[in-house]
């Protein structure tokens, strides 16, 4: 276990480009010990058990040190350091996985399951059964309506789901499958019909590609709210996250972008964890292949500068092994929000010891100010104060659309907004609820809101009084 | 690419899309809007002057060096500086100032460039050299270290170099040919890297306040190609090679993927500078104490500034010395100063005070 978290953090921080040299000592200086004695790298042994041969495959700093075991147990450990680090899930929780089929969901659906199995095992050993086992949903999101794959993929895509999800170790879980229009509360036509002319409105296929993405968070915050979790799991692994973080800089996101790649993203209604976080890609694939986890693959495909962003990190990465875990790490260090932190529980349900870890890894010092922070409608990312200076300049009262446009983030006005004002009024009009009244929530409303309060006792109708 | 230009060649006859009058010559590469070549320059120098003015890069009455070396940028530099400070009336006095680094087969040639602006822009020059301020030339530095390791030397001794050269003009500002792409891909080389201290400190537009002598970025969100559109119509002099010794297949990654991410969308490189810009980074972050070299006097946040330790190195024949995480070596010397202090030779620049 002590290797687990340790391991891949070292191997980060020799990570030094200033000299090419400095890093090749200490990787050598790394194997010294190990071959003193009985060489296992030289005997391809294990360095943990020293009793089975060594895999390679799976990328990163460790790769070919590990056995398949201990490589798995690595794997699930750092899964779980992230779970429990950061209160991702306590007993009382109803956790939904998001699971698209693809190998970060697929693992992640395997460990939240295997930590449940755990969580059952020692409910039913102990005597007074005080600590209830957490639940656990499955959801895919059927974007059959939007998305070029054919039906009949996603057909046979849905029977091999629930197949994988009736044959997890029980208790059983719920599968929810679900088609993406389903944000839109009309009949499920309307939805699609509407759904389809809202995507096809967005010209840049980078904006596209995003705009899709945020629908499925809407759809899977739905799914979540009227299901009755709290708690949403995606797959989302280190190699997406460095993806993340270079194609957000590039798209000029960069003030947002620490909302979007922590532990714990809580600016949704139903909290976002990510307990893949400080996995890699080809480790996660390495594990599903060597325990034989199915796994479907209905579109990998990026377009725009998310495709190129993608092919310049895994070129990166083979390069190398460790660029992924630097670059997650470089943004880690940036300052996170308020919001990405599972509030502390004093709730006596929660193990002591969950409560004293949280306290200790929730790196969150209490932000410098918990101002409520607007955010954009579209992406739901917080907005940087010159974005807000650009929406207060647009005047309080105009039109519902002007003030929706002015209240999304730059990034999104350019790659998702479309350009001229009659296709804009047309898109205003077909966006999913959920997305139009974040801006009646925001800044604009506000301000009726309050003037609502003391209208009884306000002389004139008109507002020049201030 | 090309897509684009069949665009182009369509729309042959189109008229600019700034003034209306003239036929379009060329697609401006950060709007892609068809202008023609009197509009281009005119908004190309005047987006320079607005951000000279909104950031206040110079006052009246500055002694301005300019870092020239003679390359596109540098020369596009001195020009419009030249021309701006004329019509704005900035009340600027303006100098050149060269790094002669020592590498035969490239400076010498750029240098030669750089006299030849000299007379056509009516700007003094000032060279200052590597084998005058250290007694070593790259040349030399080379063949004692080989390839590897060289930019470091050369990094660090002409940031030096520069400052020496300004204190030598009594200039109060440096302003270098820094140009978008260049910051847009030290934003991203600072997060590949993990370097959160620099990835803060890299897009402000004027640096070094605390220092000596600050330096600025006039062409901070000027594309590139803009510049080198620019230096081709205006026929402007300027010399093309590559250094001998800088092929750097890493930085060479960055380049070439931010060349791709402007194919694609010619806004992603200021979108990567505004991001480089909001990054919430700590303030609070502690930053090296300042103070100054023991030896030379030049600032320095440890005992001996990274000019010294690295001359060290090449005087006594141990040039990997200071290399990399440069680790103890500082409070190393503490411990030694007494034994070794008397065999360090040369290196003429302790008499240049600050």
């Amino acid at each position: 276990m002590a290797c687990n978290g340790s391991g891949s953090g070292s191997g980060c921080q020799s990570n030094c480009y200033k000299n090419e040299e400095v890093v090749e000592a200490e990787a050598s200086e790394w194997t010294k010990p190990a071959g003193t004695v009985t060489d296992p790298i030289a005997n391809n042994l294990c360095i943990k058990c020293k009793l089975n041969y060594s895999i390679s495959g799976y990328g990163g700093v460790d790769d070919g040190r590990f056995c398949a075991d201990c490589f798995g147990s690595n794997l699930i450990g750092k899964f779980r350091f992230a779970v429990t680090s950061n209160a991702m899930i306590s007993p009382t929780d109803k956790v939904l996985v998001a699971f698209s089929g693809g190998p970060s969901s697929r693992v992640a659906l395997q460990f939240v399951n295997e930590m449940q199995l755990k969580a059952q095992k020692n409910y039913d050993a102990s005597r007074d059964r005080s600590l209830p086992v957490f639940g656990v949903g499955v959801v895919f999101i059927d974007e059959r309506s939007i998305s070029p794959i054919p039906s009949h993929v996603i057909d046979t895509a849905i029977k091999d789901i629930s197949l994988i999800v009736s044959n997890l170790a029980p208790p059983t879980k719920e599968l929810h499958i679900v088609p993406i229009e389903t944000i839109y509360s009309s009949s499920s036509n309307d939805g699609r019909d509407r759904l389809k002319k809202l995507v096809d409105a967005i010209n840049d296929p980078t904006g596209k590609e995003d705009f899709l993405l945020h629908l499925r968070m809407l759809a899977l915050q739905k799914i979540a709210a009227e299901n009755g979790y709290n708690r949403l799991v995606l797959g989302s692994c280190t190699s997406r996250i460095a993806c993340h973080v270079i194609s957000g800089t590039a798209k000029g996101q960069g003030y947002s972008l620490s909302a979007d790649i922590q532990y714990v993203d809580g600016r949704w209604e139903i909290p976002v964890v990510l307990p893949l976080r400080d996995c890699t890609i080809q480790e996660i694939k390495m594990f599903c292949r060597l325990d034989g986890l199915k796994t479907i693959e209905l579109s990998n495909h990026h377009s725009g500068i998310n495709g190129l962003v993608s092919s310049f990190v895994t070129l990166l990465q083979e390069e190398n092994p460790s660029r992924e875990y630097t670059i997650v790490r470089t943004a880690g260090k940036l300052i996170p929000f308020h919001f990405n932190g599972i509030p502390e529980i004093d709730d006596c349900n929660v193990p002591l010891a969950t409560q004293r870890r949280q306290k200790r890894y929730n790196n969150l010092k209490p932000p410098e100010s918990i101002l409520s922070e607007s955010f954009c409608p579209i992406c739901n990312s917080p907005l940087n104060k010159s974005d807000i200076l650009g929406l207060s300049n647009q005047g309080s009262c105009q039109k519902t659309t002007d003030t929706f446009f002015a209240a999304c983030c730059s990034s999104c006005r350019f790659q998702i907004l479309p350009r001229d004002l009659s296709s804009r009024e047309h898109f205003y009009s077909i966006l999913p609820q959920p997305m139009v009244a974040r801006v009646k929530q925001g800044s604009c409303d506000n301000l009726s809101l309050l003037r609502e309060q003391i209208q009884d006792c306000l002389l004139s109708d008109g507002e020049d009084e201030t | 690419m090309e897509e684009a230009d069949g665009k182009a060649k369509k729309a042959g006859g189109r008229l600019c899309c700034i003034c209306n009058q003239r036929r379009a010559a060329l697609k401006r590469p950060k709007t892609l809007e068809q202008i023609c070549r009197e509009c281009f320059y005119e908004v190309f120098e005047e987006e320079i002057h607005q951000v000279i003015v909104d950031n206040q890069l110079f006052r009246r009455g500055e002694r301005i060096a300019i870092g020239a070396s003679g390359g596109k940028d540098s020369t596009v530099l001195a020009y419009v500086l030249s021309e701006l400070n004329r019509r704005h009336n900035y009340g600027l006095d303006l100098f050149l100032l060269s790094v002669d680094e020592g590498i035969t087969g490239y400076r010498d040639d750029s240098l030669e460039t750089v006299k030849r602006n000299e007379i056509q822009y009516g700007l003094p020059l000032k060279v200052v050299s590597y084998k005058d301020l250290y007694g070593w030339t790259m040349d030399e530095i080379v063949k004692m270290i080989g390839l590897k390791n060289n930019c470091t030397f050369c990094g660090v001794f002409r940031r030096q170099a520069l400052d020496r050269g300004a204190a030598l003009l009594k200039v109060d500002k440096v302003a270098t040919g820094h140009n978008a792409d260049d910051i847009a891909e030290t934003v991203l080389l600072n997060i590949l890297r993990g370097d959160i201290a620099r990835l803060s400190r890299c897009t402000s537009i004027t640096t070094g306040e605390d220092g000596p002598i600050p330096r600025c970025k006039p062409f901070k969100y000027t594309y590139e190609k803009e510049i080198v559109m620019y230096a081709y119509f205006k026929r402007l002099d300027y010399f093309s090679t590559e250094c001998i010794y800088s092929p750097n297949a890493y930085r060479g990654f960055a380049r070439e993927f931010i060349k791709d991410l402007e194919r694609i969308r010619p806004r992603a490189i200021l979108d990567i500078i505004k991001s480089g810009e909001n990054f919430r980074i700590s303030t609070t972050t502690k930053m090296p104490e300042q103070g100054i070299c023991e030896r030379c006097g030049y600032i320095s946040s440890q005992k001996w500034c990274k000019a010294c330790v690295l001359l060290e190195g090449l005087n006594r024949g141990l040039p990997k010395l200071g290399i990399g995480r440069s680790r103890g070596f500082n409070k190393d010397r503490k411990g030694r100063k007494e034994n070794n202090g008397t065999s360090i030779e040369s290196k003429q620049c302790g008499t240049l005070d600050f």
